[in-house]
């Protein structure tokens, strides 16, 4: 049996499975058999087909020549020699009517010297059985009984019908071989139906056998499609997370070892997730309870600033230098925890969105007013842009832009707020600065925790988490937010926030946020590497 | 100047607190522990009370409760973590408003003269004593409002209002009818400059409602605006 190449499939796509394997894996199985059972049928049958037909005919043939050669025995001696054609003839029709039973046709033929009679004649007669045809001898059985001198038989097909010839050389009563010959042809029909019948019953024996087959087979394909099934369904468990999920182990056989090394595979991978995710949440609980403690004494140090500076001017230099110092790290020291604090909550899931409805331009521009930046950016804030956002975060995203302009860029920074287009419910807040813009390595890292654009940088711009802690609030919002470099010059930063939040005041879990879509204006500057700096961020952030 | 009563836990936050305040003039008791504040208070009788969250033995939301059941004196917590569920529990055990450490004393200064400027002065800004003769006392369903006096009744009986609570209503009042978003209110009612903590908002209004409506959950006096904010009536 050719067996079809199999075509390894490729890994099913997990959700909503993939019938196609089951399909295919049946229907080979399902072939497969049929072909096996259609071959075994058809070789047994053609065996026994070809065993009984030669059995039949052989006995029928064999009682046929016997008989024939009975007759010729005893009618041969009575024949004068050399025979007249009237002698012939009356043996033709003595040994026909014997032949009766039989309905053969007889010739007879006289090789040797006779009374007017034609020579190697086929004798044609009308004799009296409906299955006459013209005694055509073959040269090859001919052959034999004639010159060999032994009888000989052969069985042909005339017209469909077979036919069993027998030539029977008589001798004479000293053994010597005679010239007289008889042949006599008579039809197989009835043994052809006996061995018809056996054909047409191994027929309808083949029917029920291949449908019993495909019965078999499918069971067979069930048999091993349902562990496959289960087996799929458990991976398909496994991809989404579920890495609890086990297989029944039943039997011993491949499909069982097959469960088994699944089992084990499960079960390592779930260790080494539990693993991975306890040290991610020991790291995260780290990070949290060390800014934490810092706070306390960071408590302490602040509420004293306010002394030092005061008191600051009334000491020697050195000294007033050197408290002016530990004031000013002070205050940055604690900017900086507070904003690891906020990265911490941010990664554990619990930042909180509160909405509110608001005047975005006002909030905007309240952000400016607090930090004393009106003089320092130009703004456009179409009044009555409504939203429902949550002003607090909206500070912080549009602050740490803004004091991130004024630092890296330069003056003058632009605030402009785009009014939703109508039909969508979608603004812009965008901020542009007059520097030499970013560098496109840095771009794409741009939201990157603690990455320093420029290693030589003063370290007093910040804590490093500005940036990423402005998108991580964009996102909360399920808005997004990505960096680009103006045509004409200076960078720019697009704020991208939907009018209505989902999830109002739900807390934010870490997968709720859209991936940061492109649905951009036209004529916007492309900036296709800012995505890797929003990925980048937003793959530190998710578990 | 005002009197302050501090309780903290960490002694250096205590000092460094207690140090910045009595610079600026206040008077400063400070205690370790919960149990501490509540003996120094009627002592002491401070103007405002400045309370850690993370105490040990009862900790800031039970002194807050313990030290509302029985004055009306503003309350500021101080808490490490501005963490939500901190701070709405702070805030329905009845305090006026919180401070995030770490604070620089003129943070602390600035919450505190807002919190006590709530009701030391009438919604209108102007003073009580230059109005002649005794102030009209309002009259709103069942609700007596004398803004002069700083007294809301109920049926004949005076209501214990928080300070913020106090102040909140008599602002709404004042205009009746009129909407006031989260973000309006905080910034009159709390003096937050900008982008304030808008659940300040919500809880205290949570605790008026329990205190002047018949039915809380179905406000006749402070109505909810979805979406806006919130107004006084109209009954």
């Amino acid at each position: 049996m050719k067996r079809p190449g199999l075509r390894v499939p490729a890994l099913p796509r997990l959700r909503g499975g993939n019938p196609q394997l089951l399909r295919g894996l049946r229907a080979r199985l399902v072939v497969g058999f049929l072909v096996v059972a259609a071959l075994s049928a058809l070789t047994t049958a053609l065996l026994t087909y070809q065993e009984a037909r030669n059995a039949i005919l052989q006995r029928s043939q064999d009682i046929a020549v016997n008989d024939l050669r009975a007759q010729v025995n005893s009618l041969a001696p009575e024949l004068p020699v050399p025979p007249s054609q009237a002698d012939l003839d009356s043996l033709r029709v003595q040994l026909e009517r014997s032949g009766k039973s039989r309905e053969w046709d007889i010739s007879v033929h006289y090789s040797g010297a006779r009374d007017g009679s034609a020579q190697d004649g086929d004798v044609r007669d009308s004799g009296d059985g409906g299955l006459r045809g013209d005694v055509v001898i073959p040269a090859g059985l001919k052959a034999s009984v004639e010159k060999r001198h032994v009888p000989a038989f052969q069985r042909v097909d005339r017209s469909g019908e077979p036919w069993l010839l027998i030539g029977m050389p008589v001798r004479q009563s000293d053994g010597r071989a005679s010239a007289l010959t008889i042949y006599a042809q008579l039809p197989l029909s009835a043994e052809e139906s006996n061995v018809e019948a056996l054909v047409s019953a191994a027929q309808r024996g083949a029917l029920p056998v291949l449908v019993l087959t495909v019965v078999l087979a499918l069971l067979a394909a069930r048999g091993v499609l349902r562990p496959v099934r289960g087996l799929r369904q458990a991976a398909g468990r496994i991809a989404e997370g579920k890495l609890d999920t086990r297989l029944e182990v039943k039997g011993a056989d491949e499909i069982a070892d097959l469960s088994r090394t699944f089992n084990d595979m499960a079960a390592r991978l779930e260790e080494s997730m539990a693993e991975l995710r306890r040290l991610e949440s020991n790291s995260r609980r780290f990070a949290a309870d060390v800014s934490h403690e810092l706070r306390t004494p960071l408590a302490a140090m602040t509420a004293v600033t306010d002394v030092l500076d005061e008191d600051a001017d009334s000491l020697d230099p050195d000294t007033a230098s050197a408290v002016r110092l530990i004031s000013q790290e002070t205050g940055k020291l604690a900017r900086m925890v507070e904003d690891l604090m906020e990265v911490s909550r941010f990664d554990a899931g619990a930042a909180a969105l509160h909405l509110d409805e608001v005047d975005v331009g006002e909030t905007i521009r309240k952000t400016l007013q607090a930090r004393a930046w009106q003089k320092r950016v130009t703004a456009e804030l179409p009044a009555d842009v409504r939203a429902g956002i949550d002003p607090r975060r909206l500070d912080v995203v549009v602050a740490n832009l803004v004091g991130n302009a004024l630092h890296h860029g330069g003056e003058p920074v632009r605030v402009r707020l785009h009014a939703p287009e109508p039909g969508t419910d979608r603004l812009l807040i965008e901020i542009s600065d007059s520097g030499p813009g970013i560098d496109p390595e840095v771009l794409p890292h741009v939201f990157d925790r603690f990455y320093k654009a420029d290693s030589a940088r003063a370290r007093s711009e910040g804590s490093g988490l500005g940036l990423a802690i402005a998108l991580e609030n964009v996102r909360l919002h399920g808005g997004s937010m990505r960096a680009a470099n103006c045509p004409e010059g200076g960078a720019v930063f697009t704020v991208d926030l939907p009018l209505r939040h989902e999830e109002a005041g739900e807390p934010a879990d870490d997968g709720s946020a859209d991936p940061p879509d492109e649905a951009w204006a036209a004529g916007e500057p492309a900036a296709d590497d800012d995505r890797g700096g929003v990925r980048s961020a937003a793959e530190e952030t998710h578990a | 100047m005002p009197r302050v009563l501090l309780i903290e836990d960490d002694a250096a936050v205590r000092d460094g607190v207690s140090l910045a305040l009595r610079r600026r003039g206040h008077e400063v008791a400070a205690a370790a522990s919960g149990e501490e504040g509540l003996e120094v208070l009627p002592g002491f009788r401070p103007d405002i009370v400045l309370l850690d969250l993370m105490l040990p033995g009862k900790d800031g939301f039970e002194v807050c409760r313990l030290i509302r059941a029985e004055r009306q004196l503003p309350i500021i917590m101080l808490t490490a973590r501005g963490d939500d569920l901190d701070v709405v529990l702070g805030l329905e055990a009845g305090a006026d408003d919180y401070i995030v450490k770490p604070a620089r004393g003129e943070v602390l200064e600035a919450r505190m003269r807002a919190v006590l400027r709530r009701t030391a002065l009438p919604a209108d800004g102007t003073p009580a004593a230059a109005e002649p003769g005794p102030a009209p006392v309002e009259t709103y369903g069942e609700l007596a409002i004398d803004r002069a006096g700083l007294v809301v009744g109920k049926g004949g009986r005076d209501l214990a209002l928080a300070p913020s609570e106090m102040k909140l209503l008599l602002f709404l009042s004042a205009t009746p009818g009129q909407v006031f978003s989260r973000q309006q209110l905080l910034e009159h009612v709390w003096e937050h400059s900008y982008h304030g903590d808008a659940r300040l908002v919500d809880a205290c209004v949570m605790r008026l409602r329990t205190k002047i409506e018949d039915v809380p959950r179905s406000p006749r006096y402070v109505q909810t605006v979805r979406g806006f904010g919130y107004r006084f009536g109209p009954l």
